[in-house]
């Protein structure tokens, strides 16, 4: 089955971002398709690839980018929400005269339109949030 | 159609439990995750809440119920799966409702 999945909240926030994490990776191993994970509003915030959490605690980001390159997973970032919270990759960030992006592996910044087609290509989408 | 829906707030916290349950039809599934799992405790209204809907199947992750210190505090007739079981869930389900 063809699964997409939304999250609307960042790392650390409370759990959102990690039962999604939770939940594709378990629909991998079942043997299910991941068509697209969309990360949308605070979920952006999981995109960073300056996060340093405690050496003990697990580094949110990472894992995605970490499932994104064990599976190929299609991680997009929803522009407007990227931009306002400084989520930048370098085409972004030379466009907007910027000195840095912190776009992690795995991710690319692209519009609701995305999330769109995957509601429309997926038999189920999953929304976790705040 | 069967909706598999799932809860992720504490029926102390938010409304959710309660709006979701008035919508939800026969037939289909409430799994409560994250702090959503307090509402399958034994003891509280929202129990009670659990007993009386007829004809909808509720489930709790486990492992969100472990890590609250509730498993053992579950309501009877009530489903405990991992995530396997939430993604055989979301499967077995038409459509997935999230009430955030």
């Amino acid at each position: 089955m063809k699964f997409s999945i939304q999250v609307n909240e960042g790392p650390y926030q409370h759990q959102a971002s990690d039962t999604a994490y939770q939940f594709t990776k378990a629909a991998l191993a079942a043997g299910h398709e991941i068509f697209r994970v969309f990360f949308y509003h605070d979920g952006v915030n999981n995109a960073t690839r300056l996060a340093v959490p405690p050496q003990d605690d697990r580094n949110v980001s990472a894992q995605w980018s970490e499932l994104a390159k064990e599976n190929d997973l299609d991680m997009v970032v929803c522009i407007a929400a990227a931009q306002r919270r400084g989520i930048m990759d370098a085409d972004e960030a030379k466009r907007q005269g910027l000195d840095a992006d912190n776009i992690a592996d795995g991710f690319r910044i692209s519009g609701l339109g995305q999330l769109i087609e995957a509601g429309i290509e997926s038999d189920r989408l999953l929304v976790f949030g705040a | 159609m069967a909706t598999l829906h799932t809860v992720n707030k504490s029926p102390f916290e938010s409304a959710t439990f309660e709006t979701c349950l008035g919508l939800a039809k026969s037939g289909s599934t409430v799994l409560l995750i994250e702090d959503g799992v307090y509402a399958a405790t034994t003891g509280n209204s929202a129990a009670d809440a659990i007993s009386n809907a007829e004809g909808i199947n509720f489930a709790v992750l486990g492992p969100d119920a472990k890590a609250r210190g509730v498993e053992s505090k579950l309501a009877d007739g009530i489903k405990v799966v991992d995530y396997t079981g939430f993604v055989e869930l979301a499967a077995e389900h038409d459509t997935v409702q999230a009430w955030l």
